[in-house]
């Protein structure tokens, strides 16, 4: 079965989603998210979704549902890269995705993230190794 | 028997056309600033031709016929590209109804029978008739795209996105913004947010008149869209009176970040961006 | 076309995307459109199993668009203005499907007989 990969950089994981979603890629992609930020303790999650062009409301809320799961695993999650005309339709949609954060693209993502976690590391500064295996 | 009038026009074709030239020539309202004589001549000289060809027993009777698909054609192409050229609807109908006056013209001189002057007569002038109504729905169609043209170029040219500073874009609303506007405003918006990488957008309403629920929800809309690409938006030029309008209609802006002038905006704007713009102080300078 | 698994809705949508391209429509209208028509495809294979969708090309006066009929044999809907609220789902999800899709569409027809089928049709204008 198709899967999106989800690679590991530091304490940030980083996901490139190539394809167009389906619902059940998506969901998968939700479980595996959610494993793979407890195995490794990630601060941060970016999701790259510069190449998709088409989100509706049960990807949408899929986005929102990892970026909810991870907080609460205190990671952030940051989306980067979402098309002009995505981000019209999700408006329209009447899903503004209010509690996800967004950057222009990974770059941006990037500095957004490691900005959230520097100011989490300021306050726990013993919290860097994150979950023990 | 072939019927007498279409033996006389189909024979009497230059005729014909001498007569029509004439009739368009004389008229007044000829508007050589637009179309050559030359070029005249040629259209109808084409117009003509291809009426005069399909012109048969039993097509004369009914214009809706088939073989008078060339001749609508050629008749609308004529009829939309004056209608682009801005002739008027008047110069347009002398055109085609001159062509009848030349076919009756040339009926009277040759047909001598009264009865039989009056039967053929009539049977032209119904089918001109129906060419001129077709001549008038394809000049006021082209008129229509004329139109549709101007407002798109209104709609985009009303939409200049201004890159106010590294990162900062400004995009002044002027006139009232509806749903086909904010379509239009959300997309070269979103658009330059990409191409020039910035991360706030002020969107400047001090030129819209006037603030109401529908236009509100769409400002909300423009915001959102914004911050999905992970820009931020704010909206600037809020008059009081539209402050005013605003509170009073219940709408809730507390989640937009709002400010009275362009300058204020630009201000905030700085802020997050971390710049700060101070005063030279060039006698400081060279003193220490 | 017929669809009866999640992934008969990828063929589904390239499908409309090369028409809506060939129609020359904006690239958010394509967007607005395809996202409608996905959310109509889940509903019916969620409600309904699956069903069947047509595609044409419709035109009026100058304005060319795209009209979409999904046709399904499932339990159809109950209270239609009730499913057409926003936030209200008989599944657990946002309830977004049905009025969200109605914003992104031009025009949004809906006919349901319990215990029959439903069927959706939607057209969007290339300009509007």
């Amino acid at each position: 079965m198709e899967k999106i990969p989800i690679l590991r950089m530091g304490d940030l994981l980083l996901v490139t989603i190539q394809v167009d979603l389906y619902d059940r890629l998506a969901e998968t992609l939700e479980s595996d998210l959610v494993l793979m930020i407890k195995k490794t303790g990630a601060q941060g999650v970016l999701i790259d979704i510069s190449a998709v062009s088409i989100i509706d409301s049960f990807m949408g809320r899929i986005i929102g549902n990892i970026a909810t799961m991870s907080k609460i695993m205190d990671a952030e999650t940051v989306v980067v890269g979402m098309q002009p005309a995505v981000a019209i339709t999700l408006v329209e949609l009447g899903l503004p995705l209010n509690g996800v954060l967004s950057a222009l693209n990974v770059e941006r993502g990037m500095e957004l993230l490691k900005g959230k976690i520097a100011l989490k590391g300021a306050s726990f500064e013993d919290d860097e190794d994150g979950y023990p295996e | 028997m072939k019927n007498q009038s279409i033996k006389v026009l189909q024979g009497k074709k230059k005729h014909v056309l001498e007569t029509w030239m004439k009739f368009q020539l004389s008229d007044e309202s000829l508007r050589e600033d637009l179309m050559s004589n030359e070029e005249l001549r040629i259209q109808s000289e084409e117009l003509l031709d291809a009426f005069l060809t399909n012109l048969k027993d039993d097509t004369i009777d009914d214009p809706k016929s088939s073989a008078f698909e060339a001749v609508v054609d050629i008749l609308s192409g004529i009829s939309i590209s004056r209608a682009k050229q801005g002739f008027t609807p008047r110069e347009t109908g002398i055109y085609i109804f001159s062509l009848k006056d030349a076919l009756l013209n040339i009926l009277q001189q040759e047909i001598k029978d009264p009865q039989e002057l009056y039967v053929q007569s009539l049977k032209i002038n119904k089918l001109i008739d129906s060419f001129g109504v077709v001549t008038f729905e394809t000049f006021i169609k082209g008129r229509e795209e004329v139109i549709l043209r101007q407002t798109d170029e209104i709609s985009e040219i009303s939409t200049p996105v201004i890159r106010v500073w590294d990162g900062i874009l400004a995009l002044p609303i002027i006139g009232t913004l509806d749903s086909s506007r904010t379509q239009v405003v959300m997309e070269s918006l979103l658009q330059e947010i990409v191409e020039t990488g910035s991360s706030i957008a002020i969107l400047d309403i001090s030129g819209v008149p006037a603030v109401d629920s529908l236009v509100a929800q769409h400002l909300i809309k423009t915001v959102s869209a914004t911050r999905l690409m992970g820009a931020e938006c704010i909206i600037s030029g809020i008059r009081p009176e539209i402050a005013q309008t605003v509170v009073h209609l219940g709408i809730d802006l507390s989640q937009v970040i709002t400010k009275s002038s362009l300058a204020s905006a630009l201000r905030a704007a700085f802020q997050m961006l971390q710049l700060t713009v101070v005063k030279k102080q060039r006698v400081q300078s060279i003193t220490e | 076309m017929t669809i009866v698994r999640e992934i008969d809705v990828i063929p589904f949508r390239n499908r409309l995307k090369e028409i809506a391209i060939k129609i020359g429509m904006s690239l958010v209208n394509q967007t607005k459109i395809i996202t409608a028509a996905s959310e109509l495809a889940r509903n019916m294979l969620k409600y309904a199993n699956g069903g069947n969708v047509t595609i044409e090309v419709v035109s009026k006066g100058r304005e060319n668009g795209v009209r979409l009929v999904f046709v399904d044999e499932g339990p159809g809907i109950k209270d239609i203005s009730l499913a057409m609220k926003d936030g209200y789902s008989t599944g657990k999800s946002l309830g977004l499907g049905l009025p969200g899709t109605k914003r992104l569409v031009s025009e949004f027809q809906i006919e349901s007989e319990v215990g029959k089928g439903t069927k959706v049709t939607v057209t969007k204008w290339k300009n509007g």
